[in-house]
């Protein structure tokens, strides 16, 4: 079974949605304060969430059909979108440990893509796919 | 120029070590951990994610359960309905907002470029429960996949330095 490109393009740009819901969370979070009015105020928090639940749209949509061996590692490429963006937004140093535990993290997940079988190409309705949606942070 | 996107001082090495002192040892204190807890603010945020990702991978076979048992669409209504009325489903979701909460509280205080890899945990804990729930078979090459994240996550919680 082919991975079609429409997949490949799906999963992608649902990671490079993904990697802001991280970044509108983290901005969220620093502002964090235990009021109410606060909250409904932390407009980031929000962003962040919805950053999220749009990338889950595309993953659902995405890896739908498709070889993991070659989706799941473009669902990760999201952690380096994110390495990136912490340097760039938040100032973060990027160190050597940092890069070898993604560099793991991402080897580890290629693996798992790969090992993972399918049980059968196609998707029997509309909500099944939901469950082949891994990550959704 | 990135203001608006928070206060992080680029200035410290690490991101925890506590510049702004009390105020703001009280305020994480009292919102992420028990009181007299000896874990530094790393451990707590590391713990913090990785309980977000058990949440997480939980939400997902909930929701797999879920999607399985619903009917074939047909219609918008009757299928909101159907998910609506479909307890797995539900609660999978609910479980994916606690998740969500667990993972803002945790960014609270550690950097996003060593707490937001560990989420890949999650696959661990699919895995896990995938072979526990469903039986289902787990080949060489996901075993080592999944000793591989592990030993990832564990380099980045070790340190940012």
């Amino acid at each position: 079974m082919a991975t079609p490109v429409s997949s490949m393009i799906l999963v992608s740009v649902g990671s490079f949605i993904g990697s802001f819901g991280a970044v509108f969370l983290k901005a969220g979070a620093t502002r964090l304060e235990r009021n109410i009015r606060s909250l409904l105020r932390n407009w980031q928090l929000a962003a962040g969430v919805g950053f999220f639940l749009l990338s889950s749209i595309f993953f659902v949509l995405g890896l739908r059909q498709g070889e993991l061996s070659v989706l799941y590692p473009m669902v990760s490429l999201g952690y380096v979108w994110t390495l990136l963006w912490s340097r760039l937004f938040f100032g973060e140093q990027l160190t050597r440990t940092k890069f070898a535990g993604l560099g793991l993290i991402l080897a580890g997940v290629i693996m798992v893509g790969l090992g993972s079988e399918r049980p059968a190409p196609a998707v029997a309705h509309a909500a099944a796919p939901i469950a082949n949606a891994p990550i959704q942070h | 120029m990135f203001q608006w996107f928070g206060q992080y001082e680029p200035g410290s090495l690490s991101g925890y070590d506590n510049q702004d002192g009390l105020e703001e040892f009280l305020s994480t204190a009292t919102l992420s951990a028990p009181s007299g807890s000896s874990l530094s603010a790393r451990q707590r945020s590391t713990l913090l994610v990785i309980a977000c990702t058990v949440f997480g991978a939980a939400a997902q076979m909930l929701i797999k359960i879920g999607a399985n048992n619903l009917p074939h669409p047909s219609g918008l209504i009757s299928m909101g309905l159907a998910m609506l009325s479909n307890v797995p489903l539900m609660i999978g979701y609910s479980l994916y907002g606690i998740s969500t909460v667990l993972l803002v509280i945790a960014l609270r205080e550690g950097e996003l470029s060593l707490l937001y890899p560990v989420i890949a945990l999650t696959y661990v804990w699919v895995c896990i429960l995938s072979v526990l729930v469903f039986h289902e078979y787990l080949n060489p090459l996901r075993i080592a996949g999944v000793i591989v994240i592990v030993l990832g996550v564990a380099i980045l919680g070790k340190g940012g330095r």
